[in-house]
């Protein structure tokens, strides 16, 4: 099997527990993401998503292990890396506008102002973000619409590797729903790479590809990736018709409320701990053969 | 009928009420100087008929003041100047010493906010000369630089670095992190991320250290200048003490007041316009 686009190999993050000891977070997690994926990550509060993520972005070092991302290890961040923060972390004293194209700027340095500008509304645009709210700062915005700028600022730059940090966390369920949608219809146009982090197990079917299970904490482990064989285009309403909807929507529940405890704390010796592939498809399972990637579930979403 | 005035407005009528009252009253303490017929035989003996110096009532004040602020830039020799050249002058010491200090203060203050190093290393200086009075710092001025104009300069610059420093240091060392890891996703080298994150999530913090210190090289130019002599508003106020002419005094006083008001609101300006809500 050749090398995935993004590899995390062997990583290993320890903190030091505050009485002297060392607190590790998790041990030679392993796992791949191919090119142009959609993985949410699911796991309780504290098993280290965040953390994960922030090694990822190269915001911080993990005590030992890579990341490679086509083939280079990843030091540092860089632009091909772009970040949804968890806080929207948009700069409070900027335009909505003038967020994006502080972005924008950074990316493309030889582009002149006004070709930015039209670049910045036009992804403002695509978040449903026209007309005078873009000169509003942040202050002045609704926190759905602080998320959207923040997304849209990402997606401006055309990272490679898209990396959301409970993006929608703080969001009302209409808004959500809007917001998830625009994300969806941004993403299937490009060639983009999704990462996301989310508590939610209805929104994880909804947008993933695949989704990655994490056991509790201490040495967490990513256990299980769990491939979502709904096709797409969906949408919130029709999915929960499909039939492998709540085959796969039990399975997670039922990984979350009970295996992840079960699994926690489980120090194994095995050098590299790579997720179990879980492919739950009622209406084929003959055909299901463990170990051949499926062709990507990707579709133009409309 | 003040029922349905603003608030401002309500203000405002206050505060004149409060004025005319304050006036009419020190205007009625004043006794009056007796005529010269009035005299006893002792008091023209002992020179009591000259011009007794005593508290001027606001009248006098008030006239004094149109006289001087009708020709504010007049020069009839060292001795006797407008009080628009006075200020002038002083105008000119404060801001030469605080834009001094600003240049060495902000971008030290941002390394000390940047770095735990630099911060640990300055903090034992800060901590011992910062208390000192800035006038303290006037005689070895004077004897190191020789030159009553500069010393007054430094004395202005020493007083004023502080706030700006300290101020400069907090805000940097502030800045939320979230918004330097904006600046790194964005692969932005040390300069452009000082100047286009940390300075404007800073700027309110220093802005407030700019205004204290501000406030406070105007509080001492005052002083310096009685020290130094020569020029100034500080001077003006000592040589019309030594003329016993205290309305001039009064009205010096009042002078003083204006312009550290005005002085404040530019950067009361200044400060709104950086100002930023999270
Ligand atoms: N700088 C740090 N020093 C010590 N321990 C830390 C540090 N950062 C994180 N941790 C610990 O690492 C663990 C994982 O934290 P992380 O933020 O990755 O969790 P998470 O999975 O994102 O949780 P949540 O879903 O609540 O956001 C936690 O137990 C936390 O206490
Ligand atoms: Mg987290």
């Amino acid at each position: 099997m050749s090398k995935p686009f993004l590899s995390i190999e062997r990583l290993t993050q320890q903190y030091p527990d505050g009485q002297g000891g060392t607190l590790t977070v998790f041990e030679n997690a392993s796992f791949g993401i191919e090119k142009g994926e959609f993985v949410c990550i699911l796991g309780h509060s504290g098993c280290g998503k965040s953390t994960i993520m922030n090694i990822l972005a190269g915001l911080a070092e993990p005590t030992s292990g890579v990341v490679k991302m086509d083939g280079f290890a990843v030091s540092g961040p860089s632009l091909d890396r772009g970040v949804v923060f968890q806080n929207y972390s948009l700069l409070p004293w900027l335009s909505a506008l003038k967020n994006v194209t502080f972005g924008i700027k950074a990316r493309y340095p030889s582009w002149s102002a006004d070709k930015v500008e039209a670049h910045a509304r036009d992804f403002l645009a695509k978040v449903g973000l026209e007309g005078d709210v873009v000169y509003r700062k942040p202050s002045q915005l609704s926190g759905g619409m602080r998320q959207r700028v923040s997304i849209a600022r990402a997606f401006a730059n055309h990272p490679k590797l898209l990396l959301l940090d409970e993006p929608f966390g703080a969001l009302d369920a209409l808004t959500r729903g809007t917001i998830q949608e625009e994300l969806l219809k941004i993403w299937s146009g490009t060639e983009q790479t999704v990462f996301m982090i989310t508590h939610d197990i209805d929104e994880a079917i909804l947008l993933a590809d695949r989704i990655l299970l994490m056991t509790n904490g201490p040495f967490a482990r990513v256990a299980e990736s769990v491939e979502i064989t709904i096709p797409r285009p969906r949408s919130r309403t029709e999915i929960v018709e499909h039939p492998n909807y709540y085959a796969i929507r039990n399975h997670l529940v039922q990984f979350l409320g009970q295996r992840s405890k079960e699994l926690a704390g489980q120090q194994s010796d095995v050098p590299d701990q790579r997720p179990e592939t879980v492919r739950i498809d009622v209406s084929e399972t003959e055909t299901a053969t463990e170990g051949s990637a499926p062709p990507p579930l990707r579709a133009v979403n409309t | 009928m003040l029922d349905n005035l603003s608030v401002n407005k309500r203000a405002a009528i206050l505060s004149i009420v409060m004025l005319v009252v304050g006036l009419l009253i020190w205007e009625a303490a004043i006794p009056a100087q007796k005529a010269a017929g009035e005299l006893t035989e002792y008091e023209r003996l002992t020179g009591g008929g000259a011009q007794k110096a005593g508290v001027p009532p606001p009248s006098q004040v008030i006239v004094k003041a149109w006289q001087e602020l009708s020709n504010p830039f007049y020069d009839a020799g060292p001795n006797d100047k407008g009080i628009g050249i006075q200020i002038g002058y002083s105008i000119y010491r404060v801001l030469s010493g605080y834009f001094l200090a600003a240049l060495v203060a902000i971008p030290l203050g941002f390394l000390i906010g940047m770095s735990q190093t630099a911060y640990k290393a300055f903090n034992p200086f800060i901590q011992v000369l910062r208390p000192i009075s800035p006038l303290a710092w006037m005689p070895l001025a004077l004897f190191i630089i020789q030159d009553s104009e500069a010393s007054a300069i430094f004395v202005i610059f020493v007083c004023s670095i502080w706030p700006m420093l300290l101020n400069t240091a907090f805000g940097v060392a502030g800045v939320r992190e979230d918004w330097v890891n904006v600046a790194r996703t964005h692969e932005l080298g040390a300069l452009k991320t000082a100047f286009t994150v940390i300075l404007p999530a800073a700027a309110p913090t220093i802005v407030t250290g700019m205004r204290i210190s501000i406030g406070i090289a105007w509080l001492v130019i005052v002083a310096a200048e009685m020290l130094v002599g020569g020029t100034g508003i500080g001077y003006y106020v000592w040589n019309e003490w030594n003329n016993l002419d205290l309305t001039s005094v009064i009205f010096s006083i009042l002078m003083i007041g204006v312009v550290g008001m005005m002085l404040d609101a530019v950067f009361g300006v200044l400060q709104r316009a950086v100002a930023y809500a999270e």
